[in-house]
């Protein structure tokens, strides 16, 4: 554990001092703050808080995971030389990007939006699930990242994985669900429609931020199937297991890959 | 002229003497306390609980409590019946009018009279509370009706209950747990205004057959239908309130076959759909508030020459939503907080025109199950390019003079 923090603080420095972690906060924070000043209501400012979240949180992840990964692939060598266990690195590496990540987005949405009055227990209840999403959103992409960078030695194979992880749980699997929808769509598909979106970690943040805003909407004929199960106690354990689950199921086998790994 | 001057005379002692005053006490017997009274007459009810089943009320005569006496009808059956005209009640407490299954028992029913007046009472636990079956010129003020028994819509009656009745008043009630809260039968001219009706079983307001209707800063609330206005003409709704009506059927407003309509000012807030038309004609709908709802407004093909001008649409997760490719009616004026476009005339109206049915409302009509998918960026995307080049949406649904500003 001690060798853990080790590696998890120095990354941390490294990090901060890369300018990027810092770049990306100031990126959200300029957000907010813009969205805050130009849209009169503070629905629509979550709203595209929301989109850009759960556009931008997978796509930085994944591929800055990626990137920084190859990057200091000379320094990962020179860790593995010495008397250090390979699970103990690759968990100080892992905590290194996922907790800056998570922090600048925390910090840079959380800041401006508190400032801009969103304090009340309603208001943090939405803000709690945004950040709570986007730090999940984060773990799991910066999860995939190490298990593309650690699997595939050539860096532009690497990357372009990435970038496919990203665009097919993003916007491919949502078009699949659509057409399927269409195709199927002489079926009672509610239950189905619900486990597909399972199986998608974007589509269970969405899911679960669309039913603090868009309740309305969700408590409609259709909607009812969601709105049963994403309100109740056990559809909420269970779309946090699930994202627990996305997180963990990539990472370990990425820890599979990296102990046994031949650099 | 000697006998003029008699008969002036006459009127000024006798008549004061005929409108007498009975004051009735705990354990009297208010129904032969009626019987005795002469027509005029005022009976004071004093402070106490009161049995009361199947009081029949047949001269013109005042009821007035002090200190909130209760009349109970301890569940037998109907408690009030006025078959005069010119009776009036205040101030009394009127509970457990009985549920039945045949007959329409209410607290007070008002029977094929005139110029009744029911002010400032309280009904508790009645299975229908008022109840005026062809009555005309009567007034229903500042009463509070409420029903806290759990029952369901078979087994509860409705708040104040009208039919075919003209010219009556209905102001600052408040009503809450009946099945419908105020309900409408083939009534004209009647105003119904500042009154409250919430949590009710079925509809907050349900009203059928009836022209010629108002209804002023009335609130809505929580009813778990909303209100259903249906079969109707020359129907003013104003400035009334439309909230939190949420479920597989809720509407803010249901309007069904309403022509030569004018629905101004209100605000729709927090409901599954704000407006339900199917069916209307010729109505104007203008400067109302739709804020948060999930479908702000469903207008069905069958909907033609109606008006939706310089309404706000602030927040609702599907502005407007059709079942047609054609559209009959005119968008004008409106704001539209989910609008992208520009103004660069500076004139106030946007330049470009807004398509309030996006591609994805189409879709989830049609596949209903595909909800889930609202505000993902793919569906997003396919609503940009439908906006920009509309196939499947009525392409003639347009405001093409968006406001730029909230309308206040």
């Amino acid at each position: 554990m001690d060798g853990v923090l080790k590696i998890f603080k120095f990354e941390l420095h490294n990090l901060s001092r890369s300018k990027w972690v810092i770049l990306y906060a100031v990126f959200y924070f300029i957000i907010t703050y813009g969205l805050f000043q130009f849209e009169s209501s503070q629905s629509r400012v979550v709203v595209s808080l929301m989109n850009t979240t759960l556009l931008f949180i997978p796509l930085v992840s994944v591929v800055f995971g990626t990137m920084y990964l190859y990057h200091s692939r000379e320094f990962i060598e020179l860790l593995l030389s010495q008397p250090i266990q390979r699970t103990t690195i690759f968990w100080g590496l892992y905590m290194g990007i996922t907790i800056p990540l998570s922090l600048g987005f925390v910090l840079g949405v959380g800041i401006p939006s508190v400032a801009y009055g969103m304090n009340k227990l309603e208001d943090v209840k939405v803000l709690g699930g945004l950040l709570t999403m986007g730090v999940f959103l984060t773990s799991i992409f910066v999860a995939f990242a190490f298990l593309l960078s650690i699997r595939h030695d050539d860096k532009m194979k690497g990357l372009g994985f990435s970038i496919l992880v990203w665009f097919f749980f993003g916007v491919l699997y949502d078009a699949l669900i659509l057409t399927g929808s269409f195709v199927f769509a002489d079926y009672p598909l509610e239950k189905a429609m619900l486990f597909l979106n399972f199986l998608n970690p974007i589509d269970i943040a969405r899911t679960f931020l669309l039913l603090q805003l868009d309740i309305s909407a969700l408590m409609g004929y259709t909607g009812a199937v969601f709105s049963k199960f994403f309100g109740g106690w056990m559809g909420m354990t269970t779309a946090l297991g699930v994202l627990v689950m996305w997180t963990l199921v990539p990472l370990l086998v990425a820890l599979r890959i990296f102990r046994s790994k031949d650099f | 002229m000697k006998s003029v001057i008699n008969i002036l005379l006459f009127s000024c002692f006798v008549l004061p003497l005929h409108a007498g005053e009975i004051t009735v006490h705990p354990g009297d017997n208010l129904a032969a306390a009626i019987t005795l009274a002469h027509a005029g007459d005022t009976i004071l009810i004093r402070k106490g609980v009161y049995s009361g089943v199947g009081i029949v009320i047949n001269k013109p005569l005042s009821l007035v409590g002090t200190g909130w006496p209760i009349i109970d009808g301890e569940g037998k059956g109907e408690i009030f019946t006025v078959m005069s005209d010119r009776v009036s009640f205040e101030g009394l407490e009127i509970a457990h009018a009985g549920l039945s299954y045949i007959k329409e028992n209410a607290a007070i029913k008002v029977r094929d009279v005139r110029y009744c007046t029911i002010r400032n009472n309280r009904f508790r636990d009645n299975f229908f509370a008022i109840y005026v079956s062809n009555s005309h010129h009567s007034v229903i003020e500042d009463n509070l009706i409420f029903a806290t028994v759990k029952r369901n819509t078979s087994t509860s009656g409705n708040g104040i209950h009208v039919w075919k009745s003209d010219s009556i008043r209905i102001v600052r009630n408040d009503i809450t747990g009946h099945r419908d809260g105020i309900y409408f039968e083939f009534v004209r001219e009647a105003l119904i205004s500042d009154n409250r009706s919430e949590d009710n079983l079925r509809y907050g307001l349900h009203f059928m057959f009836s022209d010629h209707c108002r209804y002023v800063r009335n609130t809505f609330r929580g009813n778990s239908s909303g209100v259903a206005v249906m079969y109707s003409k020359y129907v003013e709704m104003t400035e009334n309130v439309f909230e939190n009506n949420w479920g597989p059927a809720s509407y803010g407003i249901m309007l069904k076959d309403i022509n030569d309509s004018h629905i101004r000012g209100n605000r729709f807030a927090n409901n599954t759909i704000g407006i339900f038309a199917e069916g209307c004609s010729r109505s104007m709908i203008e400067r109302n508030d739709f804020a948060d709802n999930g479908w702000a407004l469903k207008i069905m093909a069958n909907c033609d020459d109606n008006k939706i001008f310089k309404n706000n649409f602030i927040g609702n997760s599907f502005d407007v939503s059709t079942n047609s490719t054609f559209s009959y009616n005119t968008f004008e004026n409106n704001y539209w907080s989910n609008y992208t476009g520009y103004d660069l005339d500076r004139d106030g109206i946007g330049d470009v025109p807004y398509r309030p049915v996006r591609l994805f409302s189409w879709i989830t009509e049609h596949q209903p199950a595909s909800l889930f998918l609202l505000r993902s960026f793919f569906v997003t995307v396919l609503d940009l390019a439908e906006a920009m080049i509309p196939v499947l949406t009525p392409a003639k649904l347009m405001d093409a003079r968006p406001s730029m500003r909230r309308i206040l």
